[in-house]
């Protein structure tokens, strides 16, 4: 690369009759029907006497990957102006994005320039593959690319044209032409766009209303629509029978006697115990956060704490809870309403279960599970004959039922050799926590968010456990210290960093690096 | 059939003179061939020329009446060895294929046939993938061009320019007996634009009539003594005939004020990004009305030495702009002006970088550069001095995830590579080799396999020299798509590693069409196909290569099933080459095949299912394994809202296919039992939907029951 002490001022220059090249790239992500949205505005371009070309990149078969687009128009005087087939850094008039990071990524690679470059971008996240796989959350800063948008664009219409797409059961080509048009961008009228979309000839009344839709937003007429978020669930809405009411108002009484920043995430905890098992499984829990608010002070993060990771703790994850939650009335009607199913279809509804021998042996009650684990002969024999994936239709009676039954095994669960096996695992770690938290609160309040690495089934389970252990293992390295608690949650940050737990390997080795040294 | 049908568009081949066509660079080639009078048409599909083949396939009827053969050649070097056709008779032909990637292929009979010369006009258009976003190694076809001695244009990139250089590809190659490569550009090739059509050509001589009167010249057949005899001629005649050519027709076009002290010598595919250039340096207007002197060079090889040098008379710079590298044609033009003695500043690379895309800015970095060193007063004062305070742009490098290409959704080979991670879950890590095609996704995250690809079919010769002495360590696994197994793999392939006995694993990624370049059909395609024969078995031609462990699985999708066949292959007693072939059609084709067909049989009233996947979010502890040994589009995050939870939680979207990878694959790998597959059925049985109320109502009685026993969230 050439690099210049001061680089050259290029900005194009008009016509002799004052005409300008106007330069347009898209960035979309493939399959999101990037061509098409390319071809509407070259027609429209077409259709207003300008000359217009446009290119694109599409590796036949690139399909999920970042793609781009690019159209340069001009008003027709009669001569065919030299277009150039890429967009260039710093000469780019609208730059139009399709995703939120797509929009960040034409702003890295200099596309969009202040004083110059208009930005219509859709604010809707399609989570990269890089994204999804973290363990915890690895989804990227959306508001930091909204704040860049602000400083690199000069003109910025960013909003969920996804939803709005969605909602006019369109695509997102539709509302993207018409936040274009309505971002005036361009010198066409809105008729000019409308009559491209009509000529189109398919979908034409869903993409006129996403079109328009979109129009209004970005002109400021109407409001954008929120970011499809669900609503924080902060009171669960319970169903309580009539004769476990009272019961259920003793606990409630408890709640109210917490330290007031705790309560809701009490309330929250206390329904999620209840609805796992029963009310005195919530009394249980209870005594739990009572004991941590017993230790805690302003502002109560122990408690809090306590009360979210003493629920989660206590509502592991076992055969009969997946079983009460897949045969709840609650389910089927949220699944209709997600696959969409209209009166006259009908649902058929497959799950996929493999319990293993250990789940098997687990589900059984402590005496007998232990009893058969020993057992390799038995084992063996489950491996044969039962260890596969079974597939059962709860839309049928049969496969209904059998999950049914299985889930009405709950009034038994305490007598169960997973119940042992996890009270024995929380009991531990919760006297852990109080023992701490006599004389470090912060670090105690760490200790009870470490339960967040405890998740999944089977094998993901397993290891979720070790890392567990592993961060919890560091304790004794940092207890005593300043910054304790402050290293335990950089421990379990770099624990949901990967799979395999590379990135805690390397935190745990600095713990220890700094805890030789203190030696 | 090709995943784009150009059914529409071919009408438009039947354009007469005068007409506007107004289209795709791709198709305004096409035409042009069917105006000059081609004989006959082959080539290899591969972007960027794949839609080139689509058309042609599309456009067999018109084709017919014309009297011009086509076919899909079974590889590059099939498609110019074809033009032998054009060795002995006066036919045009034509052939097209990516390069470079082709051109290798291609190589052998490129240079016999170059050699021999040819009769009739032999055009090569070579679809150039250069630069950013390109799916190949970088390399210059130009090399090609000049070891054997065959011509190479490219053209300024506008239909007008494009069209008009078929033609001129022809008679150059009749002038000079020598076939001529046309360069087009992935840009070039997708531009759209317009131009003014002629009429179509019968060719003069078909490949029919040639058959009925078989001719034969002894001096044009690649065989000593003659070779000897092409060597001279290729220097002595043909090179002064292509030149002779180039001059009179005015092939290479200058352009501005002759009389500049400075100049630039560029090549044609470059011109509009420097005529942008120019412009925004204030030297030409948007019409590339200019004062700079320039000769841009349409052809590209060989050059004319005459050209050059009434050129750079009188000048003291010339600028070369000539993408890629070696700077070949900088070399050649700076040999002349050695030998010649001139005095003039040759500059090219160094002003403009050694390699990589010739973009906008980096065009208008090189020029300036050039004019502020040799011709200073060119370059206008407003341009140089800058007054602008610069803002600072946030450095989002950190933030934004890279989102390389991957399998689409419901793609049939992500089982495939998911099984494959379970199995080196189980049995260790083992050496990898990847091929040419869609399958080749899997060196991305989340699959993360995959060691070395080496060329189209070579996956598994690229894992010959794994000979394990251990008869019980590891084998190397190698994947080869069906596209890359009949178009070299079985011999390069599936032959070399039973000729050789290797023990090593191979597995045949099928999915019935050539998926990768567009969906095109190949040997084993299942679909009919008017006019070419399909459903030739891979099995069966594996097995007649002499393969003896042959598993042959006809549902990707169950992973557990591939897993255990991938599991036995490595491991079992037996010898030689053990080959998987894992078949389940492109679901991008698919969809675009059963989609119209459900939605008519819904339509007239038929029982149609339509199968979706789905996550139970309560059932979800968002610890993503499943999104570990997916990576499908349609798997995505979701924030559930729940005080109680920190992670995101598995959620599939509305594009779900039903696949059922989601499933099968926590089946396998048992992960969890959060999947459901929902599938929907419309115009259901009068007997299904009693049965479905009979159980609705013992479901809702079992549900309501328990409900009024307990407290739950509702």
């Amino acid at each position: 690369m050439n690099m210049q002490a001061s680089p050259v001022i290029a900005r194009r220059s008009p016509g002799p009759q004052g005409e300008k090249i106007i330069t347009l790239a898209a960035l979309a992500v493939g399959g999101q029907g990037g061509g098409v949205l390319t071809n509407w505005i070259t027609e429209v371009a077409e259709a207003n006497g300008y000359r217009a070309q446009s290119t694109s990149v599409a590796g036949v078969a690139q399909r999920t990957g970042a793609t781009i687009y690019y159209i340069e128009m001009c008003r027709d005087t009669g001569r065919m102006p030299v277009f150039a087939l890429s967009p260039a850094v710093g000469d780019v008039d609208i730059l139009m994005a399709c995703e939120l990071m797509e929009g960040g990524r034409a702003i890295l690679r200099g596309f969009v320039t202040p004083g110059r470059t208009t930005m219509i971008a859709s604010t809707h996240r399609i989570p990269a593959v890089a994204e999804k796989i973290a363990p915890g959350d690895g989804r990227a800063n959306g508001p930091e690319v909204l704040d860049a948008m602000g400083i690199a664009a000069d003109k910025v219409v960013a909003f969920d044209m996804e939803t709005i797409a969605k909602h006019a059961d369109s695509v997102i080509s539709s509302s993207m032409l018409g936040a274009l048009a309505g971002s005036g961008a361009l010198p066409f009228s809105r008729e000019s766009y409308e009559d491209v979309i009509r000529k189109s000839g398919r979908g034409v009344e869903a993409s006129l209303r996403a079109f328009g839709e979109a129009y209004e937003v970005a002109k400021g007429e109407k409001t954008a629509p929120i970011l499809e978020q669900p609503p924080a669930k902060t009171t669960p809405a319970l169903s309580i029978p009539d004769k476990l009411r009272a019961k259920w108002e003793v606990l409630e009484a408890r709640v109210v006697k917490l330290p007031t920043p705790a309560q809701e995430m009490t309330r929250a905890g206390l329904a999620k115990v209840v609805d796992y098992q029963d009310v005195e499984y919530g009394a249980q829990y209870l005594d739990m956060v009572e004991q941590a608010a017993a230790l805690d002070a302003e502002p109560f993060e122990l408690t809090t704490n306590a009360a979210k990771y003493c629920a989660r703790a206590l509502c592991y994850d076992d055969i009969l809870r997946v079983a009460d939650l897949k045969t709840r009335a609650t389910r089927f009607d949220r699944i209709r309403d997600e696959v969409v199913v209209n009166d006259d279809q009908v649902l058929m509804l497959t799950e996929y279960f493999h319990p293993r021998f250990e789940e098997f042996t687990t589900t059984l009650p402590r005496a007998l599970g232990r009893w058969m684990q020993k057992r390799k002969g038995i084992e063996a024999f489950y491996g044969r004959h039962f260890d596969k994936g079974r597939r059962i239709r709860t839309d049928r009676i049969g496969g209904f039922v059998m999950l049914w039954l299985v889930s009405s095994l709950r009034p038994m669960r305490r007598r169960l050799l997973r119940h042992e096996t996890e009270m024995a695992h929380v009991d531990q770690w919760f006297a852990t926590v109080l023992e701490v938290a006599k004389d470090d609160r912060a670090l105690a309040a760490e200790l009870l968010a470490n339960y967040r690495l405890i998740k999944g089934y089977s094998d993901t389970h397993v290891r979720g456990l070790s890392k567990f252990a592993r961060v919890m293992g560091a304790l004794d390295m940092l207890r005593g210290r300043q910054d304790a608690a402050d290293w335990m949650r950089r421990l379990r940050t770099a624990a949901l960093d990967d799979e395999k737990g590379t990135g805690l390997d390397g935190a745990l080795a600095t713990v220890r690096s700094f805890a030789k040294a203190a030696e | 059939m090709a995943e784009r049908s150009f059914a529409k568009e071919v009408q438009k081949l039947k354009m007469g003179e005068g007409e506007t066509f107004s289209g795709e660079g791709i198709l305004a080639i096409t035409k042009a061939l069917l105006e000059n009078g081609v004989g006959y048409v082959g080539g290899y599909q591969g972007s960027p020329i794949s839609h080139l083949m689509d058309v042609l396939a599309d456009a067999q009827e018109i084709l017919g009446e014309l009297g011009v053969h086509f076919e899909a050649s079974a590889s590059e070097a099939t498609a110019t060895a074809m033009l032998a056709a054009s060795v002995h008779y006066p036919i045009r032909g034509a052939v097209t294929y990516k390069s470079v990637v082709g051109t290798n292929v291609a190589s052998d009979a490129l240079s016999n046939l170059a050699s021999g010369g040819v009769t009739g006009g032999a055009l090569i258009i070579v679809g150039e993938d250069y630069g950013e976003g390109s799916s190949i190694m970088q390399e210059r076809t130009y090399a090609f061009a000049m070891k054997s001695s065959v011509w190479m244009l490219d053209p300024r990139p506008n239909l007008p320019s494009i069209v008009k250089a078929v033609g001129a590809g022809f008679e150059l190659s009749e002038a000079s007996n020598t076939p001529v490569m046309l360069q087009v550009g992935i840009r070039s090739c997708h531009v759209h634009g317009h131009f003014t059509a002629s009429d179509n050509q019968r060719p003069a001589m078909t490949v029919s009539d040639a058959l009925e009167n078989p001719r034969r010249d002894l001096n044009r057949i690649v065989l000593p003594p003659a070779t000897y005899l092409h060597e001279n001629e290729k220097l002595t005649k043909r090179l002064p005939a292509a030149q002779d050519y180039i001059a009179e027709k005015g092939i290479n076009e200058r352009m501005g004020k002759p009389d500049g002290k400075v100049g630039l010598i560029l090549t044609g595919g470059t011109y509009n990004t420097v005529v942008r250039a120019l412009n925004r340096l204030d030297l030409a207007d948007i019409y590339g009305d200019t004062d700079l002197d320039m000769l841009v060079l349409n052809c590209v090889f060989p050059l004319v030495e005459s050209q050059i040098m009434e050129f750079c008379e009188g000048k003291d710079a010339v600028l070369i702009v000539e993408e890629g590298q070696p700077n070949y044609i900088e070399q050649q033009i700076a040999h002349m002006l050695y030998k010649s003695g001139k005095r003039v500043a040759l500059e090219g690379k160094g002003k403009l970088p050694m390699g990589g895309e010739y973009t906008g800015q980096v065009m208008v970095d090189g020029i300036a550069e050039f004019l502020s060193e040799h011709a200073p007063a060119l370059l206008p004062v407003s341009k140089v001095a800058t007054n602008e305070t610069p803002v600072e742009i946030p450095d989002l490098s950190d933030t934004l995830p890279p989102r390389p290409p991957g399998f689409c959704t419901g793609c049939p080979e992500r089982p495939i590579f998911a099984a494959t991670k379970l199995v080196e879950q189980e049995l260790g890590e083992h050496h990898i080799s990847s091929d040419i095609g869609c399958h080749l996704f899997s060196i991305m995250p989340p699959f993360d396999l995959g060691a070395t690809t080496m060329g189209y079919g070579l996956g598994p010769a690229s894992a010959a020299a794994f000979h394990n002495e251990n008869p019980r360590g590891r084998r190397s696994i190698s994947f080869v798509g069906d596209g890359g197994f009949w178009h070299n793999g079985l011999t390069s392939s599936i032959g070399n590693a039973v000729f050789n006995k290797s023990d090593n694993v191979i597995v045949i990624v099928d999915n019935y069409y050539s998926a990768a370049t567009g969906g095109q059909d190949i040997l084993s395609s299942r679909a009919d196909n008017k006019t070419k024969q399909t459903q030739n078995s891979i099995a069966d031609a594996v097995k007649g290569m002499g393969v003896k462990w042959v598993r042959q699985i006809d549902r990707t999708y169950d992973v557990t099933k591939v897993r255990d066949t991938l599991k036995e292959a490595l491991t079992t007693e037996e010898t030689g080459p053990k080959v998987i072939i894992a078949s389940s059609e492109c679901m991008l084709n698919k969809q675009r095949r059963v989609k119209p067909q459900l939605a008519k049989a819904a339509k007239e009233g038929q029982r149609v299912v339509r199968p979706r996947f789905g996550v139970d979010e309560d059932v979800c502890t968002g610890d993503h394994a499943c999104m570990r040994l997916s990576g499908c589009p349609s798997l995505s995050v979701k924030d559930t809202g729940d005080p109680l939870r920190d992670d995101p939680v598995a959620a599939i979207d509305q594009t779900c296919v039903g696949c059922g990878n989601c499933g099968e694959v926590a089946d396998a790998a048992v992960l969890c039992p959060s999947f459901y597959e929902a599938q929907i059925v419309t115009n259901p049985t009068s007997a299904e939907k009693r049965r479905a109320s009979r159980a609705q109502r013992l479901i809702g009685w079992l549900q309501s029951r328990r409900a009024a026993r307990r407290i739950a969230l509702a």
